[in-house]
């Protein structure tokens, strides 16, 4: 990590999401890379984060119908947070199995529901928490440290 | 191997004007599931893929890519094309499939 960074006050980002706006979700998601290549975070840990954000904020456009995306930034870590209003994810281990998606056909024609979002976000995050209620909405927390990569991997 | 230079080399139509010929393509990639692009595509990349729709293009900006390459000759919108235009992303087209344009973009990136 460069130094400018360790000494960075912590930093917190919000976007609202909507139901099928794709684009701005993509674009929330290329908001908060920019960000972190300004604040001079290694390019490794961005990508990571940059997959984590655009796959969390799509699933909010996609299978909820509004919710806020929320990245936390502390010298430490970086949490990504979306908390969504909608139906809920009644399984969430075989919601977590990689190829699993109940995305509509028409979302699929457009390259979406590859069943591939979560997985790839565990992948990427040194620690991930859902919590869900159907019929109310979802939260997903992703965390991913500064430090610790290395020895998970 | 500059955008412009892909696109002169192999007769591909450019779609999106001067936007991003100057950019030096240093790989490939060719899948239209958005997942997987994201999570695998390296940067300066050219994106082979046969989605059109106007999202195409937050993978393209959040990867960094150097330029899309539509293959068939497929048809884009023109909001497509406007908008990929005002975020300075290249849309180039071609009309080989997108197999046999991944070879000849392999074969152009490994001669270098
Ligand atoms: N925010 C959410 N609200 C409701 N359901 C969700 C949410 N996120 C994920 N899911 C459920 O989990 C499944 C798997 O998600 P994911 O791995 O991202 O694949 P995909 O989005 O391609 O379907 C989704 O198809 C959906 O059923
Ligand atoms: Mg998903």
């Amino acid at each position: 990590m460069v130094d400018t960074f360790q000494f960075t006050p912590k930093i917190n980002l919000e976007f609202t999401i909507r139901e099928k706006d794709f684009f701005l979700a993509g674009e929330s998601a290329s908001r908060v890379k920019k960000t972190l290549q300004q604040l001079g975070m290694e390019q490794e840990i961005i990508k990571r984060i940059a997959i984590i954000i655009y796959e969390a904020a799509m699933n909010v456009a996609i299978h909820a119908s509004h919710g806020m995306l929320r990245v936390f930034i502390s010298p430490e870590a970086i949490t990504i947070e979306t908390e969504d209003a909608g139906g809920g994810i009644p399984d969430v281990d075989l919601a977590m199995r990689e190829g699993y998606s109940t995305a509509t056909h028409e979302i699929r024609e457009m390259g979406f529901g590859a069943g591939m979002g979560l997985p790839n976000i565990k992948q990427c995050a040194d620690e991930l928490k859902i919590d869900s209620k159907v019929g109310t909405g979802t939260l997903l927390q992703a965390t991913v440290y500064f430090t610790n990569w290395q020895e998970k991997h | 191997m500059k955008v412009g230079e892909l696109a002169s080399a192999f007769g591909l139509e450019v779609l999106t004007g001067s936007v991003n010929l100057d950019r030096e393509i240093q790989a490939g990639y060719t899948s239209d599931l958005l997942s997987d692009v994201i999570a695998n595509i390296e940067e300066n990349a050219v994106w082979i893929t046969i989605q059109r729709h106007i999202n195409i293009l937050g993978v393209a900006k959040l990867k960094d890519i150097a330029a899309i390459l539509i293959p068939r000759n497929l048809q884009l919108d023109q909001e497509v094309i406007d908008k990929a235009c005002t975020e300075s992303i290249a849309i180039l087209r071609g009309g080989l499939s997108a197999f046999e344009l991944s070879g000849l973009l392999y074969d152009a990136l490994k001669r270098g």
